[in-house]
């Protein structure tokens, strides 16, 4: 029978409201014992005194771009850099190439998913075939393929009508349809916040209403169909003001928030000085959604900490280096941020303005219950006896530099490069298998 | 206002004048007054060498200029040709048409080539915002910024500077009123830098969507906490804007902006914003009207105006030689 025994750690589990320093069992790939001494004559023991014990982190965004853009990403290398950040459950966007419009690639990527066998990739499909925004894709049959929700993120659903036949649909089948919020007539050609640094850098603007207009729009529709809303990455304090009044009405809805939109600001994009004429136009800084000042990444924060902004998901966008060492209209958008989710975040944590607790709700049940993700696997996001034996271990105090090149993404395309973050994984543990340690 | 040092790797005319020592001319955001005064000064002894029977002097001879331009550009490029070789540079000019960016090169690895072949100063034009940058972090030649997309048009406002300065002297204090396509304009931001940091009063007057964020009027504006632009004053009304002014620059429109996709018309644009005599009036007697070029005949400013005593317009071109010349001899002059 194999074992593991976490021992002495600092276990949190928000899903129960656990707040303990004990031991941790697993037994046969699921959470067997929660308690002192549980687990005492178990072979396999990891110490984890002065550790954080967690359930294994759950993002519901990430771009893992196989098939069809292995030059950014695989699987493999994804997966390899999803459990480095404390990931152990990953839902994956079907901006691939082909897309996950139909149950043949989703059976596909399923296969390759269970060769890598690192971590539990959960895929979102479609909302519409190809991509294309312009008719629905078979939904059901997708359904019943193993997709947990749809969406064509990096594209808005354009059309208010098809948007409104999906939420029908998904109303039937109980699954979520994730809205990349966008209004393109607002954001066409802009590659950054418009606001004063991007009139200091000459760079097109998108203003903050091409993503609240569609916000509104998405609301509006949620609320006529039933069928259940969640909002990616929203980015701005209007956005936030949108989503409570919708729950206040009870409107069926939930929102995620990036690590990025949280604890940066549109003008990292400048840089520190220190380069020729002073401006760096960081490529790396460059996402859609964009940057945007510090009162709109306040607001989320707030949003967050207080419950209206449900979850954090990490919008891990990796890219390859030529895709990002050009101009800067030409750089891709996308941030690799699966391996610095979770250090990046507890920055919040260290100045207070959001709790240990409430963050890490945040990363595990909070995902899960946005998604509906527990109805797929039994016990997701909690340490619960009968779980599945995920488990993030972090020392919470650790502090480390940001080195790309030491990712196991290809993507090393981060704003963060040569920072030092506080708070790191140590160990990854998924289905009762350590997949990490350092 | 931002004057962190770019971190010059070493000095390149240290001996002659201690206070330039930049490889770059980026934007004028961030050098000092005194640097402009420098470079105006400069151009002000070239500007005497260019009215000698012979209009040259050796001070770059040996020294390769590459013009390496991604837009169409007549004036901009002729002019860096002209101040090279009154200077005794070697020239080569290169545009987007002719080298290998068709083929699907990329911009650092043409720069790559030209640094390879030999070349000491690179002036490039591009029509991305930020290019230059990048490519003065990737090189060691000295880098011209000949324009870049929406961004800077750091020579253009040095001319702008000097041609004011010729006719006016100090121009601290003085109202400079620029009006028309802000939002869309290098020049207009690089002349808001340069006229700032020389405690010009500058006006910004056009159509609220060609305001960009920052220097709109009721939002948080350039000069306030947090806001990293120079404190301007934001007109949307022309005759407002002109009350009192020594200088007014009309911007260039581009057609294609008009047309409805903009502003609701070109005639519509030519009532309320064109320069004519009568709001021209409103300005102090004998205000210099200024264009970067080329004007649109009849839209910006009123052909009377173009063509009157008060325009430089024509001065401002032949300014742009001596201009180009300083700055190429304080980039390039006595390196190795």
């Amino acid at each position: 029978m194999s074992s593991i025994a976490i021992r002495g750690g600092h276990i949190l589990d928000p899903s129960q409201g656990l707040d303990i320093v004990a031991d941790l069992l697993i037994v046969e790939g699921r959470i067997a014992a929660v308690g002192p001494d549980a687990g005492a004559d178990v072979r396999e023991v990891i110490d984890a005194s002065g550790l954080l014990v967690l359930p294994g982190l759950v993002d519901i965004h990430c771009h893992l771009r196989e098939p069809g853009l292995e030059h950014k990403e695989t699987i493999e290398t994804g997966a390899l850099a999803a459990v480095r950040g404390g990931f152990t459950t990953v839902c994956c966007m079907p901006n691939t190439e082909p897309p996950l419009d139909s149950a043949p690639t989703i059976r596909w990527l399923q296969g390759r998913v269970s060769q890598v066998g690192l971590v539990r990739v959960l895929p979102i499909a479609c909302v519409t075939r190809g991509r294309r925004g312009k008719e629905l894709a078979d939904l059901i049959e997708l359904a019943e393929a193993g997709a947990v929700a749809f969406s064509d993120d990096g594209e808005p659903v354009a059309e208010p009508q098809l948007l409104r036949l999906a939420l029908q649909y998904a109303s039937v089948l109980g699954l979520p349809i994730v809205e990349h919020c966008e209004d393109k007539s607002l954001s066409a050609g802009g590659v950054m916040h418009e606001g004063w640094v991007a009139t200091r850098l000459g760079l097109k603007g998108i203003p903050p209403a091409a993503e609240e207009a569609a916000v509104a729009r998405a609301i509006a529709l949620c609320a006529e169909t039933g069928g259940r809303l969640h909002l990616a990455h929203i980015s701005t304090a209007g956005s936030v003001g949108w989503l409570r009044l919708a729950k206040a009405q009870g409107i069926p809805i939930s929102a995620e928030v990036t690590p990025h939109h949280l604890c940066l600001t549109h003008e990292i994009i400048m840089g520190e000085g220190g380069v020729p004429g002073g401006l760096l136009y960081d490529t790396n800084a460059k996402v859609n959604p964009p940057l945007r000042p510090r009162a709109d990444a306040d607001a989320c924060v707030a949003a967050l900490a207080e419950g209206a902004i449900d979850c954090i998901a990490t919008d891990h966008a990796p890219h390859s280096v030529e895709e990002k060492l050009c101009e800067f209209d030409l750089a891709a958008f996308g941030i690799s941020s699966l391996e610095t989710a979770l250090a990046l975040c507890l920055s919040l944590v260290h100045q207070g303005r959001v709790s240990l607790g409430r963050l890490i709700e945040a990363m595990t049940i909070g995902p899960v219950r946005a998604l509906g993700l527990h109805r797929h696997v039994p016990g997701l996001g909690t340490l619960a006896v009968g779980a599945p034996g995920d488990v993030t271990i972090v020392d919470p105090e650790r502090e480390w530099r940001v080195e790309p090149d030491c990712f196991a993404s290809k993507g090393k395309n981060t704003p963060l490069a040569g920072r030092t973050l506080r708070g790191k994984v140590v160990c990854t543990i998924y289905g009762g298998k350590v997949v990490w340690k350092e | 206002m931002r004057n962190e040092a770019a971190g010059p790797r070493r000095p390149v005319v240290a001996q002659e004048s201690p206070t330039w020592h930049r490889r770059y001319l980026l934007d004028l955001d961030e050098l000092t007054s005194q640097e402009i005064l420098l470079l105006l000064d400069t151009a002000e002894a070239m500007r005497e060498v260019l009215s000698r029977e012979v209009p040259r002097v050796p001070a770059l001879r040996g020294v390769t200029v590459v013009n390496l331009f991604y837009e169409p550009s007549t004036r901009t490029r002729a002019s860096f040709e002209l101040a090279a070789k009154a200077l005794g540079a070697d020239v080569v000019n290169i545009t987007a048409e002719q080298s290998s960016v068709k083929k699907g090169e990329s911009l650092l690895d043409t720069v790559r080539t030209i640094e390879a072949l030999g070349a000491k100063v690179l002036v490039l034009r591009h029509w991305q915002s930020g290019a230059p940058y990048l490519v003065a972090r990737y090189t060691r030649m000295a880098v011209v910024n000949a324009g870049d997309g929406w961004h800077a048009h750091p020579t253009q406002a040095l001319l702008d500077l000097y041609t004011m300065r010729r006719h006016l002297g100090e121009l601290k204090g003085r109202k400079v009123v620029i009006v028309g396509d802000i939002l869309h304009s290098r020049v207009a931001r690089s002349n808001i830098w340069g006229l700032s940091a020389l405690g010009a009063h500058v006006v910004l007057c056009g159509p609220p969507p060609f305001l960009p964020a920052g220097w709109r009027p009721n939002e948080g504006i350039g000069g306030s906490e947090g806001i990293d632009l120079p404190r301007v004053q934001i007109e949307t009304g022309l005759d407002q804007a002109l009350e009192g002014a020594e200088v007014v620059m009309a911007l260039r429109l581009q057609r294609e902006r008009m047309q409805g996709a903009m502003a609701p018309s070109m005639r519509e644009y030519v009532r309320l914003y064109q320069i004519d005599e009568r709001r021209l009036s409103r300005a102090k007697p004998g205000a210099l009207v200024m264009h970067p070029g080329p004007v649109n005949e009849g839209i910006e400013l009123a052909p009377a105006v173009a063509r009157s005593a008060q325009s430089v317009i024509d001065e401002q071109v032949t300014n742009g030689v001596a201009v180009r010349m300083a700055v190429l001899y304080l980039l390039a002059g006595r390196e190795e």
